[in-house]
């Protein structure tokens, strides 16, 4: 009897075992607390869903909080020591820890985002938020009666001033006389400093404020003072109901469950991967109703149809650098390489990008 | 220039410097006991948090500002005994308060990240940060107690031989410092940025504590420096909205540089240094000699 039960339990747990042959592990970094409504809480809602499509066949973990130094390259190879079989490192900064970490364990899968160096085990991806920008300026120089727009920006890098140059040729395009007011605060998170940015430009006669930092702060500021904004990285509505139009949301989650699903499958293999609209990863939030005539809602949902199917790109020629030199020419689009090494404004915005 | 623009500047410059005024004040205090607390950062994040999650809770801003003192209370009397009674490193105990409140605040706002709240006016405590640098220069300069907490500073063994308590005197100094520290942080998650973000205060307990130096230990000095502070990081973000070509990274590190001179300059002359910095800071008080 007892060697029957003991012969039935081995089968049980060899069958079990079998079918459900160890799922496996996928490890995140995070540079922000997942509760931070910006960056980071997108990553994270992209987490959860991968774990809601793939379910018991992967079992996922995160560290918060990591800074982008030396701590990065421990919290990398905990992760790797314990067994995880796909790490996601979700900021720029960490590639070169991502890549130190990644050359001890060949067989361990790396994917760094928006990050541009790959390796056999490690892969990059990113996404095209600049076509969000662009229907937020196309909104903006709709909406605008001041004709000047409040710009706070993080740190020069391309994603930041790309942003700015798409987000000013959609707005100059339907509004001519636009002015962008811009400070960069040199901060992704302070909020203190944020709020104080927005109020500047308010004070300077901004109503429209957009934002490439991390926290509501300008878009609650925004709210104080009766003008509109747009939120980042993900739906900010409900913070600043009366001067929300629209936010862009980053959507990470089906790319992260098909990589993970390679990994379950034995099909993963590095590459870049930089998409936008047309795939999802780049979505725009609710337009605010209460604040947007339907007209310019309509317009705006076109401009997404229009970029998803590739007949509209933010940066379509002619294009002209400050100096008036010709940067696209007429009827072409930037190449992506422009585009990811993006460090001058188009002609139209004032001052310089800090170097 | 017009009116309404400048008029606007000043209100930014109010309402941005308004925190450090609190925790520059508290610091001062604290430091002119003879105690260094370094802690500040971390209080004024653990008063940040608990201001917060009171108000969601209650809906009581009276409430929320009262918890948060409380809670400097705590954090302060922690370090207090740490440092008064079982001698510990001044240094390295305030350090160690700053992470311990880091990682405390960070805990225990968790679940209310994010959570929409509406902002209290701030005007009340602009004032009420004017009126309390006025009450503290007269408290150290026109009152007995006042003479008799700067000489525990300055000799806290004098101080002892002529009977006055040393440990009494510099807790009452370390608590009241905690208190400030946290009402400058509760300041900025209920009315300067209403949220609840990790580490939202930013490193501004750290500019508090080089704010304290470079007034040289003077009340008066420390509002003056507050606003140097405020007024040149507020300003650097009007000339560049203004699209005045200026690099940008030079002002975000100007408020830094202003405090590396100042030190710089302060230390040079040994004489107005011994003049105004509290001759026993850092030393730890040995009840038995």
């Amino acid at each position: 009897m007892i060697r029957i039960i003991t012969f039935l339990s081995t089968f049980l747990v060899f069958a079990f075992g079998s079918a459900y042959a160890d799922p496996k592990k996928v490890g995140f970094i995070y540079i922000g607390p997942p509760g931070d409504h910006g960056w980071t809480y997108m990553h994270d809602v992209g987490r959860k869903y991968m774990e809601s499509q793939l379910g018991d066949s992967i079992t996922t973990t995160y560290l918060e909080n990591i800074p982008e130094n030396a701590d990065a390259v421990r919290a990398i190879r905990k992760l790797a020591d314990s067994g995880h079989d796909l790490i996601f490192t979700t900021s720029f900064n960490y590639m070169d820890q991502t890549h130190e970490v990644a050359k001890d364990f060949p067989d361990i899968k790396f994917e760094h985002a928006t990050g541009y160096i790959q390796a056999d085990n490690v892969a990059t991806y990113s996404a095209r938020f600049y076509e969000g920008r662009m229907i937020e300026g196309h909104i903006a120089g709709h909406m605008t009666e001041t004709n000047t727009i409040g710009y706070i920006a993080s740190f020069p890098i391309p994603e930041v001033v790309r942003g700015i140059n798409a987000f000013y040729l959609a707005a100059s395009k339907v509004n001519p006389d636009i002015k962008m007011k811009i400070i960069w605060v040199f901060t992704w998170y302070d909020p203190g400093k944020e709020a104080d940015a927005a109020n500047t430009l308010i004070n300077q006669g901004a109503d429209i404020i957009v934002q490439h930092t991390d926290t509501y702060a300008p878009c609650q500021a925004a709210q104080k003072a009766g003008v509109y904004a747009f939120g980042q990285a993900s739906n900010q509505e409900e913070f600043c109901p009366d001067a929300h139009l629209t936010s862009i949301e980053d959507i990470w989650g089906p790319y992260y469950a098909e990589r993970a699903k390679a990994v379950v499958d034995g099909t993963w293999s590095s590459g870049d991967t930089w998409d936008g609209m047309d795939k999802g990863m780049v979505v725009m939030s609710p337009y605010n109703t209460k604040l947007m005539p339907a007209s310019l809602i309509q317009e705006a949902v076109n401009m997404e149809v229009g970029i998803k199917d590739g007949t509209i790109h933010p940066f379509t020629g002619p294009i002209y650098n400050q100096a008036g030199e010709l940067v696209v020419p007429e009827g072409e689009v930037a190449p992506d390489g422009m585009l990811l090494g993006m460090n001058f404004y188009v002609q139209g915005i004032d001052g310089e990008v800090p170097q | 220039m017009n009116l309404d623009l400048i008029l606007g500047i000043l209100q930014i410059v109010l309402i941005a410097t308004t925190p450090l005024v609190f925790a520059g004040i508290g610091e001062l205090v604290t430091e002119k006991s003879g105690v260094l607390n370094l802690g500040v950062e971390g209080m004024m994040l653990v008063g940040a948090v608990s201001a917060f999650i009171i108000l969601v809770i209650t809906g009581s801003y009276f409430l929320a500002f009262f918890v948060s003192i409380l809670s400097g209370i705590i954090m302060s009397g922690l370090f207090a005994f740490l440092v008064l009674f079982l001698m510990s490193n001044q240094i390295a105990t305030g350090l160690a308060l700053t992470i311990f409140g880091i990682g405390l605040s960070s805990m225990l706002g968790k679940q209310y990240i994010g959570t929409p709240i509406d902002g209290l006016s701030p005007w009340f405590f602009v004032i009420f940060s004017f009126l309390i640098v006025f009450l503290v220069s007269y408290f150290f300069y026109k009152t007995k107690a006042g003479l008799i907490l700067r000489a525990v500073g300055e000799s806290h063994n004098s101080a002892h031989a002529l009977g006055y308590s040393v440990i009494k005197i510099r807790f009452l100094s370390i608590l009241f410092g905690g208190s400030l520290c946290a009402l400058a942080g509760s300041y900025i998650s209920i009315c300067y940025a209403p949220m609840w973000q990790e580490g939202m205060t930013a490193g501004r307990g750290w500019i508090a504590l080089a704010l304290v130096v470079f007034a040289t230990w003077k009340p008066e000095r420390v509002l003056i420096g507050a606003y140097i502070f405020g007024g040149v990081t507020i300003l650097q973000m009007n000339l560049q909205a203004l699209g005045l070509r200026f690099p940008g990274q030079f002002f975000s590190m100007a408020p830094y540089v202003a405090t590396i001179i100042v030190l710089v300059l302060i230390s040079s002359n040994k004489l107005r240094i011994k003049l105004s910095a509290p001759a026993s800071l850092t030393i730890p008080f040995y009840k038995g000699r």
